[in-house]
């Protein structure tokens, strides 16, 4: 063998390592198209069987009296707000404070008593967020039959349950958004002559807002779909109730349920008004997803 | 005879001989179980800029943070041996850190104007975070006076409104020096304020210290010899003697005395690039 110069090979993959890559690019999308497979196809089924019924009436008329077509879900959509609103009112203040309180002041403590237990809340939190939801629905139960009769459903108290579910969702999504504003800007307050408690509220919660806001909105759109603890202590009627404090309160996945369950003479309106309701649930969530990812984003963007 | 004396007494009450603002005595500070620097004795006259040089680890950040009592809000930190400014005791029992903060300032290595607030709201930071409040013209006086202390006012005061991030980084930099000194502290902390500068910004920052003198007490860590050279009436030099042992102070005097006579070996090899 002559060496007649001293050429550079080119930096090109021989034909094996390219037959490789070809091979590897196909496996993977063949993943990712199956993934997506059963995605799409929930989508799809939904849409075009809850089409149907995705009319005016569906918006504006409750079941009272329905039997049979016709009919709507507007006591349920109802619901489904009062109760998750009731639940945010309630949990959004309480995850907020356990994040901030675990970032902001348990971290921080100079004593490590206090940040052992802010290490056993974390840990408390994290498993708080795997509770079954229906375990959340059967605290409320056995709460409810403490304070009145057993059995008693309203609103209010699938609202706490949903609380509970929301309740870790929220801290912990929020705690990272805390533990992700700079310290530079924590000690630039504190070097300005600034108390604790000044800087949290002049300079962390502003710069973290729109992350906050977006974990309040995750912990929305964990709850709206939740189904077990409202059937189990809100129940279900046709009506409207627009009383969070007494009386059963329909809410849309508990809808869904009911429909599907309890089909009279002509199943197919059941069937039918039951897509429609799956399809506003699913754009609810999605909306929210959706939602929540927006605004993070948008703050990522200010800030630079 | 009569002349002389009386002569010699008024240039004594012109200028009177300088007195340390800022004593410290003995201090040690460290993390936990580590001592990051140790037993540093120093006192620091009022209106001059002190250069604090070594090399990395050897504890500048933390003696200069010690100062204001920031060190402390780290968990684990200690402090000990004393801090006086104008005779006050910095960590005396009832001394509420909040104050010794705001009577020393600190700038800090990376600029940090808070990216929710415009430039106005900025230097206006300090009075609203110690919960004053100030008329709408009080503000705009504030904000202009510190604004052209720091040299910064002609090239923003159009767009006062505006995000504090939207600047360059020197342009940052010096709107936080501006936010410091809109409190009017005594004393100025800086640590490493020029290095993530450009040579220009740097040289805008280095004249601003020197201009800044006139009015507080400014006590500046810097990796940069020349810079130290250039604006520093006094250096101080810590340095680590052993692998393992906390910083120490090696020596301090008047900055010419230290860059060409200094006293000790280890002064002159770390100024001469030597170290290491
Ligand atoms: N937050 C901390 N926790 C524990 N140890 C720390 C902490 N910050 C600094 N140290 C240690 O304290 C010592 C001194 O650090 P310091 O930051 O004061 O050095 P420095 O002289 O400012 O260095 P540089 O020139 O690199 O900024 C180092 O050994 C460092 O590892
Ligand atoms: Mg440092």
């Amino acid at each position: 063998m002559t060496r007649t110069s001293l050429a550079i090979p080119p930096l090109r993959p021989g034909r094996g390592a390219r037959r490789a890559d070809t091979v590897a690019t196909i496996v993977m999308w063949a993943c990712a198209l199956i993934g997506a497979v059963p995605l799409v196809g929930l989508l799809w089924t939904t849409i075009s069987r809850g089409l149907a019924r995705l009319d005016v009436t569906f918006f504006t008329q409750s079941m009272r009296g329905v039997i049979g077509p016709g009919g709507g879900a507007l006591h349920a959509l109802m619901g489904t707000a009062l109760i998750t609103l009731a639940a945010t009112v309630l949990a959004a203040p309480l995850g907020l404070i356990t994040a901030l309180w675990l970032v902001e002041e348990a971290d921080r403590s100079s004593s490590p008593g206090v940040r052992r237990f802010g290490g056993t809340v974390r840990l408390v939190v994290d498993v708080m967020t795997g509770i079954p939801s229906i375990v959340a629905g059967l605290t409320v139960f056995a709460l409810i039959t403490l304070v009145a009769a057993p059995g008693t459903r309203s609103g209010i108290a699938g609202s706490l349950a949903l609380a509970i579910i929301m309740v870790p969702v929220v801290a912990r999504a929020s705690e990272e958004v805390l533990v992700r504003v700079p310290e530079d800007l924590r000690e630039g307050g504190l070097a300005l002559g600034a108390a604790r408690w000044r800087v949290v509220t002049k300079i962390v919660l502003p710069t973290a807002r729109p992350g906050l806001v977006s974990a309040v909105v995750l912990g929305v759109s964990r709850v709206v779909g939740e189904t077990a603890p409202l059937l189990l202590v809100a129940g279900f009627t046709d009506s409207m109730n627009y009383n969070l404090l007494s009386g059963r309160m329909a809410s849309l996945p508990v809808y869904i349920y009911s429909q599907w369950q309890n089909k009279g003479v002509d199943a197919a309106a059941y069937n039918s008004r039951a897509w429609t309701a799956a399809l506003v649930l699913v754009i609810f969530v999605l909306f929210f997803q959706v939602a929540a990812r927006l605004i993070g984003r948008s703050r990522k963007e200010t800030q630079k | 005879m009569t002349e002389t004396l009386s002569d010699t007494l008024l240039t004594q009450m012109i200028t009177p001989p300088p007195s340390p603002t800022l004593r410290l005595d003995h201090v040690s500070a460290g993390y936990g179980e580590l001592t990051a620097v140790s037993d540093v004795t120093l006192d620091i006259e009022a209106n001059s800029v002190t250069a604090l040089i070594g090399p990395s680890g050897c504890g500048k950040s933390t003696l200069l943070r010690s100062i204001n009592r920031l060190h402390e809000t780290i968990p684990g930190a200690r402090v000990s041996g004393h801090i006086t400014l104008d005779g006050d005791d910095l960590y005396g029992a009832e001394v509420d850190p909040v104050d010794v903060r705001a009577r020393v300032g600190m700038v800090f290595q990376r600029a940090n104007p808070f990216p929710t607030m415009s430039i106005r709201d900025n230097v206006l930071a300090g009075t609203g975070l110690r919960g004053k409040r100030l008329t709408r013209s009080q503000g705009d006086d504030l904000t202009e006076q510190s604004l052209r202390d720091v040299k910064l006012w002609d090239e923003v005061k159009d767009r006062l409104g505006k995000s504090g991030a939207s600047l360059s980084g020197g342009q940052q930099q010096r709107l936080c020096i501006a936010r410091a000194i809109a409190i009017q502290p005594e004393v100025l902390l800086m640590d490493e304020p020029c290095s993530a500068l450009d040579p220009a910004s740097t040289a805008a920052v280095e004249n601003l210290m020197l201009a800044l003198k006139t009015a507080y007490t400014l006590v500046v860590v810097t990796h940069n010899m020349a810079q130290a050279a250039r604006v520093s009436d006094t250096t101080a030099f810590l340095s680590v003697t052993q692998p393992g042992r906390p910083g120490e102070l090696i020596e301090a005097g008047p900055t010419k005395r230290i860059f060409n006579d200094p006293l000790r070996q280890a002064t002159r090899d770390y100024i001469d690039g030597k170290f290491g």
